[in-house]
């Protein structure tokens, strides 16, 4: 009983360190780091033909598709190498800046 | 253009910020702060779009570039290869006047003034700058090789590594060379502008022959002790598609070439005549860089702060693309230009504005090579600031190559032009 409950708070101290350091990346850093994505998949993720855009995607579904490249769940011929470029707070940051941008 | 951008142009109390969005300031008027980009290529188109989006198009921004389209290097050799032509690589830079209210000036910057923050143009007239962005990719240095100062020898022996004319006479010598004949492509010791550019070349090159000349036979002849970039990849499609058409000689320096008789002369190897010579030499940044005295390593290349890209000989100029030291194992780049132009256009908006530079800048580099007219080999990583080394590191277990050349990789390779070509100039 004792181990679950550590196990308990120690998750949800995890969970609070992540949110907080998800708050602490600030905006113009998240920006430039989703503008390195910009070359393949558009200015602010509105992309050109042939390529997936990622503008107004919700923060969800990027992350969940950038968590499964990573773990290799997701086939793919170069996400796979490039999000695992990037750490999970980066990815959280990326995804909100592309959420939020016009389709 | 939207209202809201309008209003911020109209805060910085400029007229010519307003007029600069129609294209048509004054050169070096207003009293907005003054951006001037050296250098129209992947690096610097990029660096002067991203300055004004990212400016909220406050800050005024000219760029000087002496050609009067952007023709992309990626891609070009597409062109040798015969699959592609020259309007498939060029862009206008109407749309950064347009659309970003980016001042092109068509001309040639012949001094850089430091002490004043200046730039003198060919024409004779001046612009004055807050910030310099220089981005004037590589030039070839020809002194190395004697017998190209031979009249009309660069206009025989050619490089075609600047897309444009020289690209175009490539093909049509490889056009009007008879079958059973030799073309030889000569590569010098790293770094030079992208790796894996000569070992695409001769694909391409070698698929030409394959379909039109195929007595014909394609001779790499390279400084480096192996192929510098995907070279399992390269060996695989030269053993197997272009088998007893391409071959592959390591550790051959050239060291000086007779355009009369079409010789290229070695270190060490026996001389070797060619119908079709094209000579890669030695290179380094941009004439304007080093005239500059920008180019401190090996008086080849500039060296630059990493968060800002600002050059490490001189105040208020930064240097991008293929003229800087590069970081370990950052490629000299079309893409990796786009992603410098980036990172510099943050900085300089911070700098101007007073902000907070980024200090964690972390992007990729995604290189596509053609092994034939459709099948495509990638090599990618990831490059992350390194705050103790203060260098662009590769991260660790990022990055790779194709498992083997495939077409879907040959229709993202397109995708990834169509898409760069918008990120730098639309």
């Amino acid at each position: 009983m004792k181990k679950i409950h550590t196990a308990w708070t120690l998750a949800l101290l995890l969970v609070a360190a992540s949110a907080s350091q998800a708050q602490a990346v600030d905006p113009l850093q998240a920006r430039s780091w989703a503008a390195g994505c910009a070359n393949c998949h558009g200015t602010n993720g509105q992309a050109q033909p042939g390529m997936e855009s990622l503008a107004g995607v919700s923060q969800e579904d990027i992350v969940k598709k950038m968590q499964d490249f990573k773990t290799g769940r997701r086939p793919a011929t170069i996400m796979h190498q490039l999000s695992k470029g990037y750490s999970d707070e980066q990815i959280q940051a990326i995804a909100a800046y592309f959420a939020a941008q016009k389709k | 253009m939207k209202r809201r951008q309008f209003i911020q142009t109209a805060s910085w109390g400029s007229a010519a910020g307003v007029l600069g969005l129609s294209g048509c300031a004054t050169v070096g008027s207003g009293s907005g702060p003054k951006v001037v980009v050296v250098g129209g290529g992947y690096g610097g188109a990029t660096a002067a779009k991203y300055v004004r989006m990212w400016s909220d198009y406050g800050i005024q921004v000219t760029l000087v570039e002496p050609n009067a389209s952007f023709v992309s290097c990626p891609i070009s050799n597409l062109v040798i290869g015969g699959s592609k032509t020259m309007g498939d690589i060029t862009t206008p830079y109407d749309n950064l006047s347009k659309r970003h209210g980016v001042n092109v000036v068509r001309g040639f910057v012949t001094q850089i003034d430091a002490e004043k923050r200046l730039v003198k143009l060919a024409d004779g007239s001046e612009l004055s700058y807050d910030r310099l962005i220089l981005s004037p990719g590589v030039d070839l240095m020809m002194d190395t090789l004697p017998g190209m100062s031979k009249p009309g020898a660069q206009d025989k022996i050619l490089h075609a590594w600047k897309a444009g004319p020289q690209t175009l006479a490539l093909r049509q010598q490889l056009e009007a060379m008879p079958d059973g004949g030799v073309f030889a492509i000569t590569i010098p010791l790293a770094p030079y502008r992208c790796p894996p550019g000569p070992y695409e070349r001769a694909c391409q090159v070698a698929h030409y022959f394959s379909k039109a000349k195929p007595k014909s036979k394609v001779l790499i002849l390279d400084e480096n002790d192996d192929v510098t970039s995907k070279g399992p990849l390269f060996k695989k499609a030269w053993a197997e598609r272009y088998k007893g058409i391409i071959e592959y000689r390591p550790k051959h320096k050239v060291v000086d070439v007779d355009a009369a008789t079409n010789t290229l002369k070695f270190e060490f190897n026996d001389d070797l005549k060619a119908n079709v010579l094209n000579v890669l030499p030695m290179m380094r940044a941009g004439d304007i860089a080093v005239k500059t005295g920008l180019a401190t390593a090996n008086k080849r290349w500039c060296e630059v702060d990493f968060l800002t890209f600002e050059s490490k000989a001189a105040p208020n100029i930064h240097v991008l693309g293929d003229s800087i030291q590069v970081a370990p194992l950052m490629p000299k780049s079309g893409h990796m230009a786009n992603q410098h132009g980036k990172t510099c256009a943050a900085a300089v908006v911070a700098l101007l504005t007073g902000k907070q530079v980024n200090d964690t800048p972390i992007y990729n580099n995604t290189c596509y090579s053609f092994v034939s007219d459709e099948d495509v080999v990638h090599v990618a990583s990831v490059h992350r600031y390194d705050a103790e080394k203060k260098t662009m590191l590769t991260v660790p277990g990022s990055g790779g190559v194709s498992s083997a050349a495939n077409e879907l990789e040959g229709r993202y390779a397109l995708a990834w032009a169509r898409n760069i070509w918008a990120d730098t100039l639309a």
